[in-house]
């Protein structure tokens, strides 16, 4: 019954996850861009904007022109969840793939920073009157959803500690089609079902910045309008150009 | 021997931080409100005369129509993640405390409305995301804030999104105009372009003599016969300026200093009575079709005087929607000379003549000045100059510096990128907004004083029509003189020496006599 209806829910999240990203991608994609905005100074080619992409996913560049603790917070979250995502490609490789587990040392110490990080954020959305006036019920609720997935996560290393190899041959049971009765930790009941849950809001919260990044024309344009002519149909012509 | 005494020992001051963060007070600009632009000017420009009785429907199919039509907007919308790095960034939020003129928070003014029409979360959960049907309250709120955005960009800078408040505040005025909710100021004035080809109504009789009588002053000046062409076919250079530059103090002489650089390079050129206007309005209030229109004229104007270039004059904005815009809305411009870039703005012009030497300069002329330079942001965050980014902060100081000897940089977290709007911009630059005006200017006011104590700065060259007006208008409230803003290219008129003009010592002109000399300068450079 429990291995049903987890095995069910990671189904419907999965799908969920990535038909409802790759819609919100396929319609970014096919919106049109009627004119030129990059933020000058800009790349002045295509090359120079990947650069600028790069700088602005892997060290927040505009974020730490802008504010030092979100930034200092914001980046340790986003690097240490991206280890600790790595890391828990071991529950889904058999055999584990080799530079996973040669991360496994740092991810170990993820779970700690990405909660901190969290929890930095989340002081700022409370004391500091700015952030605190933006900020809607969603917005807490998301940080809440996340420490709630880092501090279950933990307590499973650290407290409470789990049968392992019994959640490794659930997660390839999932993968094969060859379901596996799923351990019925509470613990474990509580991190998969809040990671189901933020998988499933992925795609209609404020995630899609993940993606939304890639599609902003202020940061993905080359300044070249003088030199290639950009020349999508105009949105709305002139009433004498009609 | 005024200079002495603007120079003396410079106090230490304390100063107040441009970027100083207020405590918030919620409402403080709620009453800030442009005026309505009447039937007239909003049929003018083919929006509806009043606001409809259906305009909430209206409202809500044009934002789905721009939601769906430009993915900026699509995208800014919906990656906002609330992580307030934008939120001391406005000047308009510095300046008056007020919680809606944090660029964030003036988005979500749209944001909840797009939320509630348009998304899953707003549709069904609108509580948890802060989502909210549209009222006639929202409407009101919208006319006030979306009317307090100078659409600078700044905020764009440091979003981790690079989400454009700009681009929001275009949109928003958009889906008001075309419920026939308009403002005053931008919509008259554009329909004005439409009918008379500038933004004042000038007509060619009057744009005539007032060039005129600009020749005579200039021969009266220097001796020299500079020439203001209007209208001449086959002339090399289209020369397209704000029409402010035709009437307004400091902008006139800065239009005598591009005539000056025109006559010593020995170029062809004209102005249009047709495209009398550089500035572009239908950019403020986000109208594709009006900014087109406007363009349209510009390109017509070179066509009939079969000119090989087009250079733009000073203008923030303007050259945004030149160097940006023109191409796309206008183009291609294959009859034009394709060796010169397609537009040109005047500094890039006079700053190539400068590196190649061809212009003389005696910047002893501009002694009596100790500059600094406001990056105007439409230039800086929207454009480039030159062949490198980042030339449009490069090429201006470069032109300032070989024309003056006393050029002071703004503390460094105000200038070039992360320059602070002047206040005015934007489709704001009206009398019923000179309280907003002159909060708004604030944070670049304090970054003034700041070079005034440290370096005894005594005025601030501007490359934009609308910089230049507000800060003539809202510097005495802070205790600058109003003409302690200056054109760039006044200061290339002040020091060119232009071949036969007649020199200092037979000039009987009282301001340059007083002028000292370099020697005593230096004497006073190190005491
Ligand atoms: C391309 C990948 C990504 C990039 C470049 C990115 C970047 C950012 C940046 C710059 C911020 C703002 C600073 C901050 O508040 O931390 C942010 C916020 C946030 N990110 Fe990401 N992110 C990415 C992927 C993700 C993913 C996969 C998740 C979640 C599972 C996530 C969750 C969050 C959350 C919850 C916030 C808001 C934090 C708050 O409330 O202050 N991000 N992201
Ligand atoms: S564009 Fe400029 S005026 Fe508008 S919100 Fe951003 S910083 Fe403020
Ligand atoms: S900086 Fe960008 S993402 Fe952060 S609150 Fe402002 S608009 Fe939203
Ligand atoms: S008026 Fe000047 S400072 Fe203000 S927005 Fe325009 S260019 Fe920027």
């Amino acid at each position: 019954m429990l291995t049903t209806v987890y095995a069910l829910l990671f189904y419907v999240a999965a799908v969920v996850l990535v038909g409802g990203v790759a819609y919100r991608v396929w319609q970014y994609a096919k919106t049109p861009v009627p004119l030129k905005i990059p933020t000058t100074p800009a790349p002045l080619t295509r090359g120079g904007v990947v650069m600028r992409l790069v700088r602005e996913v892997v060290l927040f560049e505009s974020l730490f022109k802008a504010n030092k603790w979100t930034w200092l917070f914001g980046w340790v979250f986003h690097a240490a969840l991206l280890l600790v995502l790595i890391r828990h490609l071991r529950y889904f490789t058999e055999p584990v793939w080799g530079w996973v587990a040669a991360m496994q040392p740092f991810g170990f110490y993820a779970g700690f920073a990405m909660v901190a990080g969290l929890l930095g954020l989340w002081a700022r959305r409370i004391f500091v009157p700015r952030v605190r006036y933006i900020s809607a019920p969603s917005d807490h609720l998301m940080l809440a959803l996340l420490v709630g997935i880092g501090v279950s996560g933990l307590a499973m290393s650290y407290v409470a500690r789990t049968d392992i190899v019994a959640v490794k041959a659930f997660c390839l049971g999932l993968i094969y089609f060859d379901w596996q009765p799923m351990p019925a930790d509470p613990v474990l009941l509580v991190h998969l079902g809040l990671v189901a849950l933020l998988m499933i809001i992925f795609p209609v919260s404020k995630l899609l910045h993940a993606p939304g990044l890639f599609f902003a024309p202020s940061r993905n344009q080359a300044d070249d309008p003088r030199e290639r002519r950009y020349a999508p149909p105009l949105r709305t012509p002139a009433r004498s150009a009609r | 021997m005024v200079e002495l005494k603007i120079r003396a020992p410079v106090q230490p001051k304390e100063h107040p931080d441009p970027s100083e963060i207020p405590t918030l007070e919620p409402g403080a600009m709620a009453d800030s409100k442009p005026y309505s632009a009447s039937e007239e000017h909003q049929t003018a420009i083919g929006f509806p005369g009043e606001l409809v009785d259906d305009w909430k429907e209206r409202a809500i199919a044009k934002l789905g129509e721009l939601v769906s039509t430009s993915r900026g907007l699509r995208v800014y919308l919906d990656t906002c993640v609330k992580c307030g790095a934008c939120t001391d960034k406005c000047h308009y939020f510095l300046g008056t405390a007020d919680p809606n003129n944090m660029p964030v928070a003036r988005q979500d003014l749209l944001r909840k409305v797009y939320r509630r029409y348009f998304t899953f979360a707003g549709k069904y959960f609108p509580w948890l995301v802060g989502a909210e049907d549209l009222t006639e309250e929202v409407l009101d709120e919208w006319y006030s804030y979306f009317h307090q955005c100078s659409q600078c960009r700044r905020c764009s800078v440091y979003c981790p999104y690079g989400i454009d408040t700009a681009e929001v505040s275009m949109a928003a005025r958009e889906i008001m105009d075309s419920i026939g909710k308009g403002q005053k100021y931008c919509n008259e004035i554009i329909g004005k372009v439409h009918k008379y080809g500038n933004n004042l109504g000038l007509q060619e009789k009057a744009h005539r003599a007032t060039l005129e009588d600009l020749e005579e002053d200039i021969e009266d000046e220097t001796g020299v016969t500079v020439r203001l062409p209007l209208d001449e076919k086959g002339a090399d250079i289209l020369l397209v300026t704000p029409s402010a530059d035709f009437f307004a103090e400091p902008h006139i002489d800065g239009l005598i200093g591009y005539a000056k650089v025109f006559h010593q390079a020995g170029a062809s050129w004209t102005m249009s009575s047709y495209a009398s206007e550089a500035a572009n309005f239908g950019m403020f209030i986000g109208s594709h079709e009006n900014m087109h229109e406007l363009a349209l004229r510009i390109r017509k104007a070179a066509e009939d005087l079969q000119v090989k270039r087009i250079i733009f004059g000073e203008c923030g904005h303007a050259w945004r929607a030149a160097y940006n815009f023109l191409n796309t809305l206008a183009g291609p411009f294959d009859f034009l000379d394709q060796n010169y870039p397609i537009p040109q703005h005047i500094c890039e012009y006079t700053y190539d003549l400068i590196e190649k030497g061809e212009l003389t300069f005696d910047k002893s002329q501009n002694d009596h000045i100790r500059l600094t330079f406001h990056d105007s942001c439409n230039v800086s965050r929207a454009s480039r100059m030159g062949d490198e980014p980042g030339g449009q902060f490069d090429i201006p100081r470069a032109i300032l510096r070989a024309t003056c000897n006393h050029f002071y940089d703004m503390p460094a977290d105000t200038i070039r990128e992360a320059t602070f709007c002047c206040g005015g911009g934007g489709g704001l630059l009206t009398d019923e907004l000179m309280d907003l005006r002159k909060k708004g200017a604030q944070p670049r006011m304090r970054a003034l004083q700041d070079v005034a104590d440290e370096h005894g700065v005594t005025h601030m060259a501007a490359i934009c029509a609308i910089c230049k007006t507000q800060f003539a208008k809202v510097m005495p409230d802070y205790g600058f003189d109003m003409d302690s803003v200056v054109s760039v290219h006044q200061m290339v008129s002040n020091a060119i020496v232009l071949d036969g003009q007649i020199t200092d010592d037979d000039d009987d002109d009282e301001e340059k006599a007083e002028a000292p000399g370099n020697g005593m300068d230096a004497a006073e450079e190190q005491a």
